[in-house]
């Protein structure tokens, strides 16, 4: 069974149709790649899972509940976390502490020794222990996206969501952003990958579905997407 | 920042300053015994700004939401005490307004707290408008007059009644502070996308802390009510009050509880001394202050206090090794 289930999903922002009647499913425990170019409206339907914004139409069903129309922290609370395109952590704080903001709000009932010792745990996982106790301002890129990241694990997700956590890293930083996502798979978490970064979303994810002009145009395993005309011609023969 | 969430240590930094508050309001009970009854007066009148500056301080502080709602709650509480005073007990007038503050801002909470950034804050503006036009217009169409008298009260009982407010709104920033709604308030300042997305109601974290903050300044504004003798809605819905909690914790600085505290009673002494001193300047060189104070003091009065802290501490280490 799949872990989401998404049928009819829309999206117009004015006359704009930004997201339009796309249906699609998540198997729980792969990693599903999420491409198309520029404007495609690939954002905007993490937007429409997350709860960031609703959507004219459609019904996304996460886990057997019915998640459209529910607000972020609800849908949080349920188990999917998600990173921002441009990342969005909480400035004045150090990286401990943003992490430890996902462990305190991501589930109900958490104590404060527990979310505590879980964000050790976690900014060992994503390699971040020796830089926690400094300011997000004060982090390059790569690891301010890192830090997303191990805030959203925080939150004890299911599905987690990645927005072109890729983008804007040298060839090393890559390297190791592919090896934390398969990390993350293996200990159990779904993950939902947005890419433009096409060596990486070849070769670690398990199926790939392509957007363009906010809808559906292909869904299949790397190889069947990279070889079928109207993905070529849109997209990666650009 | 100091969220202390993860340590459960006590130690003398924590126990510190609910410690030399308490001190503080001890011996400000003391005060009757010891100055004039013109001091008193004067006292009243810094501690109320106080009262408004922290309990501005607790919602728009952490969250950035600017909120210029304080002369809505004020004159609401300049109401109550005009309309109740007659018949009950000041503490009870003032627990009363409080109350009604309370709900009110949950429904304006409600309404407003969907509106992000400057949408909000033109809204809060609006509110005293609003509601000093619909009392005005409530005040004609069933009373048939104008404005009301308000029955005064002996000013040491409000002395006393304002500084048991002081205490209460202290506890509940202090409590605010180191608690997980503390902290939410501050995520969502930090980055309110980012708050909602690890699991935190942004909406109800923003209502209740507006709420929580207007109560406060209802119960403020009916002690304070009784040193005038009559309001109508022009005096009891001035725009002046809710500029200035949000000057005051400016000019204090608005991230620890100190700041608007040290900002308030600064503030409202200056105010206070300048207008006796030199009334035909005294906007003028008040503005002055403010200018400097925005341009150069980024985190208030407290900000540079602890600048010169940090340093001696930093220049006594370096003695050290
Ligand atoms: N909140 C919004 N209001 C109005 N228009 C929007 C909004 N969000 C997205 N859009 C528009 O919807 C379309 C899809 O945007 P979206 O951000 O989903 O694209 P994308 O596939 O993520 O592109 P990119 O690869 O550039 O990130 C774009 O034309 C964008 O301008
Ligand atoms: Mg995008």
């Amino acid at each position: 069974m799949p872990i989401l289930n998404a049928t009819g999903v829309s999206k117009a922002f004015g006359g704009l149709k930004a997201v339009s009647q796309v249906d699609f499913h998540v198997a729980e425990g792969e990693i599903l790649g999420l491409i198309g170019p520029n404007g495609a409206g690939k954002s905007t339907l993490f937007n429409l899972i997350s709860g960031a914004i609703p959507l004219d139409s459609g019904t996304i069903m996460f886990d057997g509940v019915k998640i459209s129309g529910k607000k972020p922290d609800k849908i949080c609370r349920l188990g999917i976390g998600r990173t921002f395109q441009t990342a969005q952590n909480f400035a004045g704080m150090s990286l401990r502490q943003n992490v430890l903001m996902g462990a305190l709000f991501g589930k109900k009932g958490q104590s404060a020794t527990q979310a505590a010792a879980d964000v050790d745990e976690i900014l060992d996982f994503v390699g971040l222990t020796e830089l926690c106790d400094k300011q997000v301002s004060d982090i390059p890129l790569a690891y301010q996206k890192r830090l997303e990241v191990a805030r959203a694990l925080a939150t004890k997700p299911r599905l987690l969501m990645l927005d072109e956590m890729m983008a804007g890293l040298n060839p090393t930083e890559v390297a190791e952003a592919m090896e934390l996502v398969e990390k993350i798979r293996n200990s159990g978490i779904t993950v939902i990958m947005i890419e433009h970064v096409m060596k990486a979303i070849m070769s670690i994810c398990d199926r790939i579905i392509v957007l363009h002009h906010g809808q559906k145009i292909a869904d299949g395993t790397p190889q069947e997407v990279s070889s079928m005309g109207t993905v070529i011609e849109v997209y990666l023969g650009q | 920042m100091n969220t202390n969430i993860s340590r459960g240590r006590l130690n003398a930094k924590k126990i510190a300053p609910p410690g030399l508050s308490l001190l503080a309001l001890i011996l400000l009970s003391l005060l009757p015994i010891f100055v004039t009854d013109y001091t008193i007066i004067k006292i009243n009148s810094i501690i109320s700004f106080v009262i408004i500056a922290v309990s501005w301080s607790i919602f728009s502080g952490p969250t950035g939401y600017i909120s210029l709602s304080t002369a809505a709650f004020y004159g609401l509480g300049m109401y109550a005490s005009a309309i109740l005073g007659n018949h009950l007990p000041l503490p009870l007038v003032m627990v009363i307004s409080g109350i009604a503050s309370f709900i009110i801002a949950l429904i304006i909470g409600v309404i407003t707290l969907r509106l992000r950034g400057v949408y909000f804050t033109i809204f809060t503006f609006g509110l005293v408008e609003l509601l000093r036009n619909l009392i005005l217009w409530l005040e004609i169409k069933f009373s048939g007059t104008r404005g009301r008298f308000v029955p005064s009260v002996d000013f040491q009982q409000v002395f006393y009644c304002i500084l048991g407010t002081l205490a209460i709104i202290l506890l509940i920033s202090y409590l605010i502070k180191r608690s997980r709604f503390g902290l939410a308030l501050i995520g969502i300042g930090e980055s309110e996308d980012a708050a909602a997305h690890i699991g935190i109601n942004t909406t109800l974290v923003k209502v209740l802390g507006f709420s929580i903050s207007s109560f406060a300044v209802g119960a403020v504004g009916a002690a304070m009510a009784t040193r005038t003798n009559y309001i109508d809605p022009g005096i009891a819905f001035n725009m002046l009050m809710s500029f200035m909690p949000v000057l005051m914790a400016i000019f204090g600085g608005m991230s620890t509880i100190p700041g608007p505290i040290i900002g308030a009673a600064v503030f409202a002494y200056l105010e206070e001394l300048l207008i006796t001193k030199v009334p035909e300047y005294f906007m003028i060189i008040f503005g002055a202050i403010m200018i400097i104070a925005i341009l150069f003091l980024p985190n208030g009065l407290t900000g540079i206090a602890g600048k010169l802290f940090k340093r001696r501490k930093g220049a006594g280490k370096n003695a050290n090794t």
